[in-house]
């Protein structure tokens, strides 16, 4: 979306990550989603009197990997109780890092080649998780709420960036990139629709080249669609708002997915004073030069990196092979790719069978090994599978595993040989005299129309390839 | 000496803490929070450059525990302690606007 005349919308975001520990920030409770209600509580995360916390090692190593990633400094950081009153956080505080946060500063560099700045990316633990019942299931009207505590105190990490972002499809680019970097760390599963990582979006307007405008924040965007088009409704609000003669007033705004607008939550007037004060309860976390190596080391390639060498082994690649790309850097398929041009498997044909067959069949991807994949490109490469009969055996590997070979032959894709296509070539050119002449003519398009006679013939055994070849060698 | 320290300011902080106070209680605050706000100003007065910022009594920093699971308590044994329970969660009453 463009907005009207010289307007301009500026956009930071605020990702929250929940990191993917074993247990809880500061109790030994287990981080697991979808846990019955209340069954993964103490003391601790309960806050009932006199427990104390005592912060979880991995949750640090993993905070420091998403800086690291995103080119922060790590600095002696601290934490801080933030105070309100809500029901989905117990102790009426939510422990924090405010002003000296773990990582600060850094960039994220997208696939368009902009960069957008990281203010800092902290420490912080979840709320427990209300359900409302009666009304209309939004927080207004319902009777009663009820609480789930499983996610109170489970780790998560905020990402804040600069206000750098330009455009929706910029933001989405930014959290869609922000994603993958998050799941290589392995700090995150990315799970958008699990809540796993949620984002709020800060949106103002301006005339090109003039000072910032107020600024709203839409909160709890779970997903790449909803952040594009969150923003783009605000943007538009705001520049038709301040068109009319209004002014935009900073507050807090709901996106309603179902109905596509933002709507008023909280002024500016009736924002909280949180009360930040020092966690008395927890020591300074500076992580020594030699810890902090020790992360650095260990943190595998980020998609960036991943994406240019993949890229790098495919001689001028399409448009169309540039979109597979991002799908197998995406998805983590590229070792599936990579082992097949290693195996002399054409790199295209590679790139299209991981970013269609393989990405249509993640859920079976345990089944398959790079090994049973370069095999069925082979047999598919050398012409003793058709396309559709290797897509098939792909697809039985990933619902069972197994071997290609034996997979192909139990489905009866036994190879029609030459002798027997030719034959079939053949009577087809003496059936079809007027398509054969204008195929010898130059018209290819007719070779679609032989192909597909073949295929009828074969019951689809026959290779599309193995037929233009024939057809060519008769021509 | 007048107060460091307003009524308002006093009323503001009971809100945020959902205390109700009389404006008797207030008064009696106001002046009570004061002398501590005054007394801590009397640091102000110290020639303090040369020691170095120190957020906590004690020097440690970096204590952390392994990320292993440890026992959660007994779903039963906690919501026990509830006033209200529903559907194995905690039933509170309605609430009144959004999370922060």
């Amino acid at each position: 979306m463009t907005l009207p005349g010289s307007w301009e919308m500026v956009v930071g975001l605020e990702v929250h990550t929940e990191l993917k520990t074993a247990t809880k920030m500061f109790c030994g409770c287990a981080n697991h989603f979808g846990a019955e209600p209340n069954t993964n509580v103490c003391p601790v995360c309960l806050g009932l009197p006199g427990s104390l916390p005592v912060l979880n090692e991995r949750a640090v190593e993993l905070a420091m990997a998403i800086g690291i990633a995103l080119h922060s400094t790590i600095a002696p950081s601290t934490f801080h109780r933030k105070n309100y009153f809500y029901p989905d956080m117990p102790k009426d505080f939510q422990i924090s890092q405010y002003d000296l946060p773990i990582n600060s500063g850094g960039y994220l560099d997208l696939p368009d080649g902009s960069r957008v700045s990281i203010e800092r990316a902290h420490l912080e633990e979840d709320t427990g998780k209300s359900t409302h019942l009666g009304g209309s299931g939004r927080i207004h009207g319902a009777d009663r709420s009820l609480v789930d505590y499983n996610r109170s105190g489970v780790p998560l990490v905020e990402i804040v960036s600069g206000p750098d972002i330009r455009s929706s499809a910029q933001a989405r680019a930014y959290a869609a990139e922000l994603r993958g970097i998050l799941i290589a760390t392995g700090a995150s599963d990315g799970r958008m629709e699990e809540g796993s990582m949620r984002i709020d979006a800060n949106v103002s307007v301006r005339k090109s080249g003039e000072p910032f405008g107020t600024r709203c924040e839409i909160k709890n965007l779970n997903s790449l669609r909803s952040l594009h088009r969150a923003i783009d409704y605000e943007a538009l609000r705001q520049v038709e708002l301040i068109e009319s003669g209004g002014v935009v007033r900073q507050e807090t705004r709901h996106w309603d997915e179902n109905l596509g607008v933002t709507s008023t939550m909280r002024t500016k007037e009736e924002a909280e004073d949180y009360r930040y004060f020092r966690e008395p309860d927890l020591v300074d976390l500076a992580p020594e030069q030699a810890w902090q190596d020790r992360i650095r080391l260990a943190l595998p390639p980020m998609p960036a990196e991943r994406r240019a060498a993949l890229k790098e082994r495919l001689i001028a690649p399409t448009p169309a092979q540039l979109d597979a790309v991002e799908v197998v850097i995406d998805l983590n398929l590229e070792q599936f790719v990579n082992a097949a041009i290693d195996a002399d498997i054409d790199p295209v044909l590679a790139l299209a069978r991981a970013a269609n067959e393989l990405a249509g069949g993640l859920e079976g991807i345990g089944n398959l090994t790079p090994e049973a994949f370069c095999a069925t490109l082979r047999l598919e490469q050398s012409g003793q599978l058709s396309a559709t009969q290797a897509k098939t055996v792909l697809g039985e590997l990933l619902a069972h595993g197994g071997e290609p070979g034996a997979i192909a032959a139990a489905k009866g894709f036994e190879q029609l040989s030459s002798d027997s296509l030719g034959s079939t070539v053949e009577s087809l050119i003496a059936q079809n005299p007027d398509e054969w002449a204008r195929y010898r003519e130059g018209d290819e398009k007719l070779a679609q129309f032989f192909i597909g006679q073949v295929m009828k013939l074969t019951k689809g055994k026959a290779n599309g390839k193995a037929v233009v070849a024939e057809l060519q060698s008769r021509r | 000496m007048t107060s460091p320290l307003h009524r308002d300011d006093v009323a503001h902080v009971a809100k945020l803490a959902r205390l109700s106070l009389s404006e008797e209680e207030l008064a009696l605050y106001t002046d009570q929070l004061g002398q501590i706000l005054e007394h801590a100003n009397d640091m102000s007065t110290l020639q303090l450059d040369d020691v170095i910022p120190t957020a906590h009594p004690f020097g440690l920093i970096n204590v952390v525990r392994d990320d292993s699971v440890r026992e959660s308590l007994d779903r039963d044994v906690v919501l026990a302690m509830a006033p209200d329970a529903e559907d194995g969660r905690f039933a509170v009453p309605r609430i009144m606007g959004e999370a922060p």
